[in-house]
């Protein structure tokens, strides 16, 4: 309850509809802002298409576990909420590992043990004791579409260019000519370090000249 | 006090009995999709295997069911993790055509290579494949035929061709090229080629003939 005092104390007013769902994908995104779930963020981003699928997965993971534990927050003891959500948490993501396998075997293989470590990423934890359990499920659903979003976004940032610099690809289809040297170093965790820390300095440059002017 | 104990034993069972219900309906939910999505999984399993054995046993080459003609073979010689290896049987009208050895090369670079050794009933090979594998980016993936024909080069080759000590990368003396910046990785796929060669050599009756021991899929 505090929290959410404090929210709408700072704005003055509730926040929009719209607000709860725009506010994942570039004020409060959970890559580039909150910088959380750097685990995934980082391992399967070396080529678009493990990022999107990430991405995606991880999305229909907030969301339904986002509108779910809002649902039941009042049903929800407060001495087991955090059992409770992992469970709602741990179900979708089982949930979202049979559906892929059933989807793509050569996209589950590639994102290996990354599907069931979606269970303890932050983000959505974070997302369901921080707004899910003092939201309405309206709210909640935005929230986690926004966040979810904002997330895949962030691991599409993160993908195109290491795959792109990394392989001279994108998306599978190759773009750069033969003759270009490929980055191996991009495809390797160090490359994922280096694009993140690239892609935060772009990102903090923009926001700070916003403050300024 | 006693209040307190009684009120807290409330608490903790009815939290119980919440988390229970919750435990309940969530392993129903996982357990109703497991079901429908058994038989997809399943059949791309199959689908994804019967491609990579395809490619090495072209399809017009053999007439049995080759998915499901397999034998688990326990051999400490070919064992990874003292676990048996699978062994797929390509057969023409009950003629032996080749056997497909899906085995473990447990001393890659960054730790077991999975691969698919293909050998014809003459003892030479059809081909090799790596099925996945965890080696660098750039140096040992050119294992990959989708990187480069390395693994190519043991197309055609036997036990005689080259001989047997030949059966190295060519920093060890041997007749196979290594990778730039990479020999451990061919070496272990060297090294476990020829150990399946060894083994179907020896062995080539026993692995086409007992068909008692087909185990139906896997």
């Amino acid at each position: 309850m505090e929290i959410r005092t404090k929210v709408i104390n700072s704005h003055d007013k509730t926040p929009s509809h719209s607000d709860e769902f725009i506010k994942g994908l570039w004020r409060e995104n959970p890559v580039f802002v909150q910088v959380l779930g750097m685990c995934p963020t980082l391992a399967v981003t070396n080529s678009a298409i493990n990022a999107l699928a990430m991405g995606l997965a991880t999305f229909f993971v907030i969301v339904m576990s986002n509108t779910l534990v809002s649902l039941l927050r009042h049903a929800i003891p407060q001495q087991v909420r955090i059992a409770s959500y992992i469970l709602i948490i741990a179900t979708f993501v089982t949930l979202v590992d049979y559906l892929l396998q059933a989807m793509s075997l050569t996209l589950h293989q590639a994102l290996g043990a990354f599907v069931p470590l979606i269970v303890v990423n932050c983000v959505i934890l974070g997302r369901a004791e921080a707004f899910a359990s003092k939201n309405s499920a309206a709210r909640s659903f935005l929230d986690g579409a926004g966040m979810g979003l904002g997330f895949t976004l962030g691991l599409l940032c993160l993908g195109m260019v290491r795959e792109l610099l990394g392989s001279g690809s994108l998306f599978g289809f190759m773009l750069l000519p033969d003759n270009f040297e490929k980055w191996t170093i991009m495809l390797l965790p160090g490359g994922g370090f280096f694009t993140l820390g690239l892609w935060l300095l772009v990102i903090n440059y923009f926001n700070r000249r916003k403050v300024q002017s | 006090m006693a209040i307190d104990k009684l009120d807290l034993k409330k608490n903790v069972l009815s939290a119980g009995k919440s988390l229970a219900v919750f435990a309940i309906v969530a392993s129903a939910l996982v357990g109703l999709t497991f079901i429908s999505t058994k038989t997809t999984i399943e059949d791309n399993e199959r689908e994804t295997l019967l491609k990579s054995l395809n490619a090495l046993v072209p399809v017009g080459y053999y007439n049995n069911d080759l998915y499901k003609d397999s034998i688990p073979l326990d051999t400490p010689a070919l064992n990874y993790r003292k676990k048996p290896i699978t062994i797929y049987r390509a057969r023409l009208d009950n003629n032996p055509v080749a056997a497909i050895f899906s085995v473990t090369a447990p001393d890659g670079y960054n730790g077991a290579i999975n691969m698919l050794i293909a050998i014809r009933a003459n003892e030479t090979l059809s081909g090799v494949r790596v099925v996945s594998h965890k080696e660098t980016p750039g140096l040992g993936d050119a294992i990959e035929i989708e990187k480069s024909y390395w693994i190519k080069s043991f197309d055609d080759k036997s036990l005689s061709n080259p001989v047997e000590k030949k059966w190295r990368v060519k920093k060890d003396g041997g007749e196979f090229d290594q990778l730039t910046g990479a020999t451990i990785t061919p070496r272990a796929i060297v090294k476990i080629t020829k150990k399946s060669l060894l083994y179907f050599m020896e062995n080539k009756d026993q692995i086409f003939g007992d068909t008692k021991n087909v185990t139906s899929g896997l």
